[in-house]
């Protein structure tokens, strides 16, 4: 690992300030991404701003047809919240079957979100249940927010506090994941909520989270699965590596999704 | 360099330290606690599972800053003297180690697992140790052990 600074913040002023004053500074979360890519040397930081210590960053709460998530919660809190677990049943499920126990003891929605990893769990649940982001500067949705490989709307300085997702009328989450890092080679969230299908899959493009319309329209009002396990996925744009074929992550992308409309009931 | 400050098995340690350091580093180099193992050094095998304000976190895949204030525990703090722990004497009753390397890291997991999870069944087991490898037993035993050690922890 290259050196760096290192400050513990203890609200989101200090966190924001510390950062933008930083000649090349970056938010530490949970770290379960972070700290094993400092340790490649494959980013430089000059200072880590730790959120850890900031309370008002974490927990879950409702409000009207809303659960909202403070971004440094982490994923064996939500996947154990019992708010989430009978409002969004299906998000408190890909929380808990993020990577392993130890990750999901440190790791956090906010630090997931804002890494945007292709293969990662969260953005998918974001998308499909129409999430908004908020961060110290603006609320932004879900849609507009993941925008590519490891990339986001975020701006230099901007501090993600909180996700807030609407209360679907029916989700599920449907993942294949490698068997050894256990990131989805194909994941897909299935969500009704107000009458609008939405479905987001995760893991197979290679650049990142997107909505398969094909798969909405075949879901239709019903989340009729048999149609989406018949839709047939262009393999255009999906990732091609050792783990699996541009292909076979195309059929993964009908047959999950199938699996999910099935969860969702 | 800044300090840090925690406790370790009950006990208050301070040290200064590079902000780099990871927290198993700082426990076996300066600490001298070589219980906990690195294996892979890159966050998937488990030998450094410690407890940090109980629950288990790989401390190869963390800084020692970020442990400031923490209640750290290791694989040396579970032991009351000659006493084994429940967890650790299961292992032992139920021959669930062969090499020993993950062992600390193993224990450690299944310690929390049991605090989460009071009467975990095998499957349970067998997914909580997602994060753990063993690369000698096939992991049989080690189930074997985790189910006793959560019976007598159980009391």
């Amino acid at each position: 690992m290259y050196d760096f600074k290192y400050q513990q913040a203890n609200s989101q002023d200090e966190a924001v300030s510390a950062q933008s004053s930083a000649e090349d500074g970056s938010f530490l979360a949970g770290g379960m991404t972070l700290i094993p890519t400092l340790k490649q040397r494959l980013a430089q930081p000059s200072d880590l701003v730790d959120l850890s210590a900031i309370n008002d960053l974490v927990g879950v709460s409702e409000e009207g047809d809303s659960v909202t998530i403070g971004s440094m919660t982490t994923h064996a809190s939500v996947a154990s919240s019992e708010i989430v677990n009978s409002k969004i049943p299906a998000l408190a499920a890909l929380a808990g079957n993020i990577g392993d126990p130890q990750v999901r003891n440190r790791g956090t929605i906010g630090g997931s979100i804002a890494n945007n990893d292709p293969a990662a769990d969260y953005p998918a649940g974001c998308v499909a249940l129409n999430a908004t982001i908020i961060t110290n500067t603006r609320k932004i949705s879900a849609d507009d927010f993941f925008t590519g490989l490891f990339e986001t709307a975020l701006e230099d300085g901007e501090l993600i506090t909180a996700v807030t997702f609407p209360i679907p009328d029916r989700a599920a989450y449907a993942k294949f994941p490698n068997p050894a890092s256990r990131y989805a080679i194909v994941g897909v969230m299935v969500a009704q909520t107000g009458g609008e299908t939405r479905a987001a899959v995760t893991g197979a493009s290679d650049s990142g989270v997107f909505r398969s319309t094909d798969i909405e329209n075949a879901l239709g009002d019903t989340l009729d699965a048999s149609a989406a396990k018949a839709v047939s996925i262009s393999s255009d744009g999906l990732n091609n590596d050792i783990h699996a074929s541009s292909e076979y992550r195309a059929h993964l992308v009908s047959i999950m999704a199938s699996r999910a409309a099935t969860a969702a009931g | 360099m800044p300090t840090v400050s925690m406790t370790v098995n009950g006990e208050n340690v301070s040290s200064e330290v590079e902000p780099r350091t990871l927290l198993v580093q700082y426990l076996r180099e300066n600490l001298g606690l070589t219980g906990t193992h690195v294996g892979c050094d890159t966050s998937q095998c488990g030998a450094c599972v410690v407890h940090v304000n109980g629950k288990s976190a790989k401390s190869c895949t963390m800084l020692a800053v970020q442990a400031e204030g923490s209640e750290v525990s290791t694989i040396e703090g579970l032991a009351d003297g000659d006493t084994l722990h429940p967890m650790q004497e299961a292992f032992r009753e139920n021959h669930g180690l062969q090499c020993g390397f993950c062992t600390p890291g193993m224990v450690m997991s299944a310690i929390d697992l049991v605090q989460t999870n009071s009467n975990p069944s095998e499957q349970d087991v067998r997914e909580w140790l997602e994060g753990n490898l063993c690369r000698c037993t096939g992991y049989h035993n080690i189930v074997k052990s985790i189910l006793a050690g959560a019976k007598t922890m159980q009391g």
